[in-house]
């Protein structure tokens, strides 16, 4: 049964369905990897996300323009990261919890709306989604072609961020800027630059990232909106952020390595073989708890990491 | 008066609530001018600097940077004014390099400019004899260079006039030399100093001093015109007696401690190494060293907060090893820790809750299952007028403290702890002279009490002062204890150096 799996063109379907699935993830990831370098933990990405899909949903229906949807999940990511940022860096609340009640406001907001906006049956219309986009010429080569260049915009996008990010946090003013303020934000106040615009700035991004995160899911894929169809992917990118020590290409790797288990269970469903569904679904987070575990030295932790910053 | 001062204070005041920090303070520094600023703990000296930083806003007053009035309402303001500042706890990011350290926050629109950068900071070390590895990273540096990085990031962004804050609190002798010998080379390009300090050998070398006292500037004198004594009195209102050698007031009595071959390693290294050790009742035994050759971790062992690998600890004859911490200290045993905010307060609890740190389970704090407020209160009460702690009271929380007042709260709360055996690790670093002057009678009465004293202090003044016996570290090894009325300074600082002299063997 297991010859199944081996085949190549199963092989190859496994990756092109990891390089998809890891979307989001990656999205997210890079997002919440400046919020968090900037010194700001964002804990409300789960629900940023599942507003960021909804939104993007609602709008690419209403305008029948997907691109539409994923500017709309975009700003409806960055406007909820503009409130988090008021809360947490202008009034100083505790980051962690007031990550979960954006969470909880995004869990209950986008289903609220949902019942609002498409009253009646219950059932939600399907709407067109972004198809693959073949890269001319490289989606030729043979095996890697389908796997790396036949997929949709936004992937690419997402792959496309790894290194800007990189580019944005190593080799600018602006990205030195926002790695000390998390590791010392004290030493940028002393050179007369002020700490909250530069963690306003990561945050907002870490939102906007996490809203075309949640438009992947719903316009990208899924072409509708579910409740809690984020199921969790929001968690499982803040996971990926400490697995890869909160540096962009690591956290490329982590996001393949759950986005391959994630993309093996699926496939494994598919030709049927006898474990459990639930264990299958299980290995991502199992993962994720075991990179925890063998991650659990801070050491590469921003040092002010969920810390507020007060002049003494 | 032909010259413009490059920087003028005229009738400064800040005020926080009740307490008036700076009262009308005036003072000009001229350009190419060291200029000091000496005062006890608490004095203003540190408001006084804020304000020149644009850290704090002053509530009255005028500053003026070459003749220019200027408003300093941020640090960015006081940068562009040319004012640069190193901070007594260095703000720099232990991840960054130098340059980056240096270059983060300058400059402007997206480029990073590291190799501008770069050829800046090297033309800033070679014109002031600076040597500094731009590629390192700063949290590889040792803690004077450190300093070297702090001065080269307010020069590069054009400095005229440095504020140093007690510079030298962290530094080796050796490295205090450096600093001052690249501070004349400073004063020599014109510019001006303002140093902060209440270390006498260091405010001798300035060219003017300005001397606070309570808030207030109780005057400025040309530094070659007055004597230390002078000095002194200026900065506490009344004349202080130099330590001198304490005579054992009592014969020692019987061994209250006794270590034996302790050896703790880490990373298979060992921190602390074969080192052996007795105290007498009634003795204090001081413990020399450069720190960072085991003195913390022999503290840390003996107050039962770290497991040795190997040795022995005796207490009155009983194997201490197996202990918490809560137990030593139920044993008699005080322990001060060297970093006061870190291991000795918390910062968040109030005097009179700190004061009982660690007892708090015992009857004489509770009420039934609650903690007795009255009780808490009238103890803080007690020590606060005991050992003299300037706090409004005991809900005071200790983070306002200031080092030495922090100090004297710790010293209240593990001399009445310590009935046997006390443990100090650096009880005097970063206090000025009438907090260290305090806490040398506050050991000697409990010396006279009969407690065994173990003392640590980079300070040998200290340790001459006070100690019977001295014992030097190196390298985790204790490797040699003298008897402090035969040793000689040099003698202990070759031993420090780790050169074993005769008088070791």
């Amino acid at each position: 049964m297991l010859d199944a799996l081996f085949q190549a063109a199963v092989l190859t379907s496994v990756a092109a369905a990891t390089i998809r699935i890891s979307t989001p993830l990656l999205l997210a990831s890079l997002g919440e990897l400046v919020a968090e370098r900037s010194g700001v933990y964002n804990m409300g990405l789960e629900g940023m996300m599942l507003m960021g899909a909804f939104t993007s949903y609602l709008a690419a229906y209403e305008s029948g323009s997907l691109w539409l949807g994923v500017l709309a999940a975009g700003l409806t990511g960055a406007l909820m990261a503009l409130v988090f940022a008021v809360l947490v860096i202008t009034l100083k609340i505790e980051q962690i919890v007031t990550g979960l009640a954006v969470n909880l406001l995004g869990a209950g907001l986008s289903t609220y709306w949902l019942r609002s906006a498409f009253a009646g049956d219950g059932k939600t219309p399907t709407i067109p989604f972004f198809a693959d986009v073949p890269v001319p010429g490289l989606s030729n080569i043979p095996v890697l072609g389908p796997i790396l260049f036949d997929q949709r915009m936004l992937t690419y996008i997402a792959f496309l961020m790894v290194p800007a990010v990189w580019l944005f946090l190593f080799r600018t003013r602006y990205g030195l800027i926002v790695r000390c303020a998390g590791d010392n934000p004290k030493a940028l106040d002393v050179k007369g630059v002020r700490v909250a615009p530069v963690q306003y700035a990561a945050v907002v991004f870490g939102g906007l990232m996490a809203g075309l995160a949640g438009a992947f899911l719903s316009v990208g894929q899924a072409a509708r909106f579910v409740p809690d169809m984020t199921n969790g992917r929001g968690w499982l990118a803040i996971i990926i952020v400490i697995a890869g020590l909160w540096r962009p290409y690591p956290i490329l790797v982590a996001a393949l390595v759950f986005s391959f288990l994630d993309a093996l269970q699926l496939q494994i469903q598919g030709v049927g073989i006898a474990i459990p569904y639930q264990f299958m679904l299980m290995m991502p987070y199992v993962a994720a708890i075991v990179a925890l575990m063998i991650r659990r030295s801070r050491a590469s932790a921003p040092a002010r990491l969920g810390v507020p910053y007060t002049r003494e | 008066m032909s010259k413009i001062p490059r920087l003028s204070v005229r009738h400064l005041t800040k005020r926080f609530a009740a307490l008036v920090a700076n009262d009308d303070i005036s003072l000009d520094v001229m350009p190419g001018e060291l200029h000091c600023l000496l005062g006890e703990n608490g004095a203003g000296k540190s408001t006084l600097s804020s304000c020149l930083y644009g850290l704090y806003q002053p509530d009255a007053g005028e500053i003026r940077v070459d003749g220019k009035t200027v408003q300093l309402r941020s640090p960015g303001e006081a940068i562009r004014a040319g004012i640069g500042m190193v901070h007594q706890h260095f703000v720099l990011v232990p991840g960054f390099t130098v340059v980056e350290n240096v270059a983060v926050g300058t400059g402007s629109g997206w480029r990073l400019g590291r190799a501008e950068a770069l050829s800046r900071i090297e033309a800033i070390c070679s014109t002031y004899g600076i040597s500094l590895n731009p590629h390192q990273f700063v949290g590889d540096l040792s803690v004077g260079e450190q300093q070297w990085v702090e001065i080269v990031k307010a020069l590069y962004t054009g400095a005229r006039l440095l504020i140093l804050d007690e510079p030298t609190a962290v530094l080796t002798p050796e490295e205090s030399r450096r600093l001052f010998a690249i501070v004349r080379r400073l004063t020599g390009e014109d510019l001006s100093i303002v140093l902060i300090s209440h270390k006498m050998a260091e405010v001798m070398q300035s060219d003017q001093v300005s001397v606070l006292r309570k808030g207030r500037l109780v005057g400025t004198v040309v530094t070659s015109q007055v004597s230390r004594d002078q000095l002194t009195t200026m900065m506490v209102g009344r004349s202080v007696a130099a330590p001198t050698r304490a005579g054992d007031a009592k014969a020692h009595g019987e061994t209250v401690l006794s270590v034996r071959g302790l050896t703790q390693l880490r990373d298979r290294r060992p921190v602390l190494d074969n080192a052996s050790l007795d105290i007498a009742a009634g003795e204090i035994v001081g413990i020399a060293g450069v720190s960072g050759n085991g003195q913390d971790e022999l503290f840390e062992c003996l107050a039962g907060l770290a497991h040795p690998d190997g040795g022995k600890i005796l207490l009155d004859g009983e194997t201490l090893q197996a202990y918490s911490p809560a137990t030593i200290a139920a044993k008699g045993v005080g322990y001060v820790p060297s970093d006061r905010f870190r291991d000795g307060l918390v910062a968040d609890l109030d005097i009179g809750e700190n004061l009982v740190l660690g007892q708090q389970w015992q009857a004489r704090w509770r009420k039934g299952p609650f903690i007795d407020a009255a009780a808490l209160d009238a103890n803080a009460r007690t020590a606060i007028s005991a050992y003299s702690i300037a706090a409004t009271g005991p809900s005071a929380p200790s983070r306002k403290l200031s080092g030495g007042n922090a100090q004297k709260v710790i010293l209240a709360r593990e001399f009445a702890k310590a009935t046997r055996l006390l443990l100090c690790n650096q009880p005097t670093r970063g206090l000025d002279i009438g907090a260290i002057e305090f806490v040398h009678r506050q050991l000697l009465r409990k010396r006279d009490e009969g407690c065994a004293i173990l003392l640590a202090s980079e300070e040998l003044d200290d340790l001459f002062a006070l100690s019977r016996r001295i014992g030097v570290m190196f390298r985790g090894r204790i490797l040699a204890v003298l008897d402090t009325k035969k040793a000689t300074y040099d003698e202990i600082g070759s031993l420090m150096a780790g050169h074993r002299s005769e008088a070791a063997a």
